[in-house]
């Protein structure tokens, strides 16, 4: 969308990626353009094929199509080694050194300074002292590398890909575990590798990170390029709006959400540190919530704290004006909590047992193994709701496994609907599925509130959320930024929330 | 399509019909070696034959592999049981030494056997200690405390009331056959005519998944390892019962990998998951009829090992995925093999290129 004024050649150009997976184009004619000495960011949400063109850089995948040119001459990383080799490191989310090893072990692994046939311990532990002093860090490269703050473990990754690489850094998600201040020691470092002209390639959710740091950025959608642009000339809300693709003037459907009831569930403070800062919300009887955000925002952790996946560590949760303590998923179900979980393969479904148990399992957990639900009455919930959610299976026998993605989806919330709930969360109940599971789960969440459930939507779809929601709140790094409601509520205002640069 | 089929429960029968061919297989190859090996005698008000030692000499593993296979189905393993065997042998027969009736000396073996059940319970649901190291613990210092407990020696005893239990008979039929199979029998209702089975294959399958959906998966896996202890305790007195005492360096060793293999050979997915106890039960009888084939065979005693081994070979790979999957497509492509699409594929991605 902006004119790139750099007369420079690229580092890295990368020209015509595309990627086949069974079924699917990961990426279609992908280009990538690296100048020397540039903070790249490379946005685009889950799927987008961020994570599949690094690979294909970086050889872990072999790409389908196009050409890769590194210094104006065409390269084949056939191995992530190879590639290391040609000039490309690659730092990932979790760190991926060696635990059991010191600080200089790791930064000299596979490279180690010798003498006579063994490694010169004394002389690679200076060598990494001086490295690390380079990077702004005084620390003893002899202590093992858990001595230190995984923000810490994160530079020395960076150091020793530079120091083997040296020409492109690829950092994918290095500040998803790391808290403010964390974030800043490592910005310092991009900084100064900046500074001595490397070319980094930063991937990352957090939008404010990628305006903090970033000089350019590439935005991808379902595999393709949207646009590349200068960031210092576009806006939060631009790159948003490229990354969801929303026609900002969408039309705003007819919005009937009803008459919201009594309180049912008070949220008062809730948080736990390093994962989403403390936050309050209430629901309502016959009302959907919705939660906005972008990915990373903290949709997910909300839900989660809410169901005791993981304990909160402070605030508290009141169910009709009661205290009630929620420290695992076994409490939220007492409660008649339910939870659809975004990773439906690795939280949801139990893929070898056949779609009647799936169907039944959280009843039958509730009630406990000393009172199984006879099988007649198994037969009868599972086909009440294989025949109302329309889900398509040859037997109700089959695993679920077998079942396609939206299939698997109105299976799981027969699960929680067969619970009976006061209060159901839903996290991404869409993803992934197609187009007509997609509106008839929309339909049945409409349906759900009319007949006074209480339910707390989290979604990246926006016209969904503002099709559905009673109120929306909107995230952004782990932190509640604004509440919508009535006809505040549209995609642009969303958007707009989540783009909004945080007032200091 | 849309219509659910309100089909019958999947037969258990097929569940099971590999374990009974292989079963048949072995007995085949007994009368092949020895033709008298279905000849049952009533003497001296007991059964005698060779089917019948066969189902008695299998007790100990059957016993541990009812255990066993709840607690693979967890995605665990219990390397202890062999241990916690000699554990209770020792403390039954420390207890009728001690003076004490059988009935006391078989509560306090139960008990020995729970409290291991327990330890590795807790070591793994608790502690979340991977299973097979979980359970190496007292695999090694279970012998330990058995010999605390026998005090070093072969502790032998001669109350009539806990021979019985090993060497005796009700209504002519040897003890042991009759507590494995009301045992196989105990646990296979109580899982299936409760929701426990398929809470545990749930756990075993994703346990992410079912801690999600309020399964309490912590006291479940203790719960598995409990009753392979318990499993444990009973086949460790029954092994003591036999040989009138209780000797902590031999009892029930290396038991543990043939309680495994049963399970294994009982189909059961080292993976945890869907599992039947009748199947790991026949799996303990195939092995028995194997070892039976060896003595009746005649041959040198120091064969046994390597043709056992061979045998069981032969099973696992009859059983194994990849011929599993080269019979499915014999079976179902008839003259004109059907490539696997992905396979087919292949060539034409590569071409495109």
């Amino acid at each position: 969308m902006t004119n790139i004024s750099t007369s420079d050649r690229p580092v890295l150009h990368a020209r015509g990626i595309s990627k086949f997976f069974p079924g699917t184009i990961a990426l279609d004619d992908v280009e990538l353009r690296l100048m020397p000495g540039e903070v790249h960011a490379l946005l685009g949400e889950n799927g987008a094929g961020k994570s599949t063109l690094i690979k294909c850089l970086t050889g872990a995948y072999r790409r389908d199509a196009g050409v890769i040119m590194l210094d104006g001459t065409e390269v084949e990383p056939a191995s992530t080694a190879d590639s290391q080799r040609l000039g490309i490191g690659t730092v990932y989310q979790e760190v991926n050194l060696l635990p059991n090893l010191t600080v200089a072990e790791n930064l000299f692994l596979g490279r180690q300074p010798m003498r006579g046939g063994f490694i010169a311990r004394k002389r690679m532990n200076a060598e990494a002292r001086a490295v690390l002093q380079d990077y702004g860090l005084e620390i003893d490269p002899a202590e093992p590398l858990t001595a230190y703050s995984v923000a810490i473990q994160q530079v020395i990754a960076i150091a020793r890909a530079v120091e083997m690489s040296g020409k492109v850094l690829i950092l994918d998600e290095p500040t998803a575990s790391l808290d403010h201040d964390e974030v800043q020691l490592l910005f310092g470092v991009i900084r100064k590798l900046k500074k001595r002209g490397l070319s980094i390639v930063f991937i990352t959710h957090f939008l404010d990170q990628v305006f903090d740091i970033s000089d350019r950025a590439t935005i991808l959608r379902n595999g393709r390029v949207i646009g590349e642009c200068v960031l210092a000339e576009v806006t939060q809300h631009d790159v948003v709006t490229m990354m969801l693709g929303r026609q900002l003037e969408a039309r705003v459907k007819a919005r009937d959400v009803g008459v919201a009831g009594k309180t049912l569930v008070e949220v008062e403070d809730l948080g736990k540190r390093g994962m989403i800062a403390p936050f309050s919300l209430d629901i309502r009887e016959g009302e959907v919530v919705g939660l906005a955000g972008l990915l990373g925002s903290g949709r997910t952790e909300t839900a989660n704290l809410i169901f005791g996946v993981v304990p909160a560590d402070q605030g508290k949760i009141m169910l009709r004006g009661q205290e009630i303590g929620v420290t695992n998923p076994r409490d939220a179900v007492a409660h008649r909590f339910a939870l659809c979980p975004e990773d439906r393969k690795v939280d949801g479904i139990v893929g070898d047992l056949s779609v009647r148990d799936n169907i039944i399992l959280a009843l039958q957990a509730r009630q406990g193994w000393m009172r199984p639900i006879p099988r007649a009455k198994v037969q009868e919930i599972a086909e009440s709701y294989v025949r109302a959610l329309d889900i398509r299976l040859a037997s109700l026998d089959m695993p679920i496994r077998l079942l396609s993605g939206g299939n698997q989806q109105k299976a799981l919330l027969a699960r929680w609907l067969a619970t009976n709930p006061d209060f159901l969360i839903l996290d991404e109940p869409t993803r992934g599925i197609d187009v007509g599971a997609h509106a008839e789960i929309i339909a049945l969440i409409e349906q759900l509130r009319a007949d006074g459930m209480a339910l707390l939507v989290a979604s990246s779809e926006l016209e969904e959320l503002v099709a559905y929601s009673t109120r929306v709140i909107v995230l952004r790094d782990r932190k509640q930024v604004r509440e919508l409601a009535g006809d505040e509520i549209t995609p642009d205002n969303i958007i707009n929330a989540i783009a909004t640069e945080e007032v200091a | 399509m849309t219509q659910p089929t309100v089909g019958p429960r999947p037969s258990v029968f097929k569940r099971i019909m590999p374990q009974l061919v292989i079963l048949a297989v072995a007995l085949a190859l007994n009368v092949a070696v020895f033709p008298e090996f279905f000849h049952i005698d009533f003497r001296n008000g007991r059964l005698f034959g060779n089917l019948i030692d066969v189902l008695n000499r299998g007790a100990p593993v059957a016993l541990l592999c009812i255990g066993m296979t709840l607690v693979i189905a967890t995605k665990g393993i219990d390397l202890s049981v062999g241990a916690v065997m000699a554990i209770a042998g020792a403390v039954a027969a420390a207890t009728v030494v001690d003076g004490h009736s059988w009935g006391t000396a078989l509560l306090a073996a139960l008990l020995a056997g729970g409290l291991c059940g327990l330890w590795n319970g807790f070591l793994v649901a608790v502690l979340r200690i991977q299973p097979i190291v979980a359970t190496l613990v007292l695999m090694v210092a279970g012998r330990g405390i058995a010999q605390l407990v026998t005090e070093g020696k072969i502790l032998t005893f001669d109350n009539a009331g806990l021979i019985n239990l090993g060497a005796g008979t009700i209504a002519g039929a040897p003890t042991p056959i009759l507590i494995w199979l009301a045992l196989g029998a105990l646990v296979t209702f109580g899982v299936r005519r409760t929701a426990l089975g398929m809470l545990i294959e749930a756990i075993g399958i994703n346990e992410r998944s079912s801690r999600l959906a309020g399964i309490n998966s912590r006291v479940l896996l203790v719960c598995v390892y409990l009753v392979s202890g318990l499993c444990a305790a009973l086949a460790g007195v029954i092994v003591a019962a036999d040989i009138k005492g209780a000797d902590a360096n031999n009892a029930g060793l290396w038991l543990e990998l043939d309680a495994i293999l049963a399970v294994v050979i009982g189909g059961n997915s080292l993976l945890g998951g869907r599992f039947s106890i009748v199947a790991s039960l026949l799996g303990a009888l195939i092995i028995q009829s194997i070892n039976s084939v060896i003595l009746l065979s005649g041959l040198p005693p120091e064969f046994n090992l390597v043709i056992k081994a061979l045998l069981i070979l032969g099973i696992l790979v009859i059983q194994s995925p990849r011929i599993g999957n080269y019979i499915y497509m014999l079976r179902a492509s008839g003259p004109q093999p059907q490539p696997d699409p992905l396979v087919r594929q292949r060539p034409e991605k590569e071409a495109a290129q």
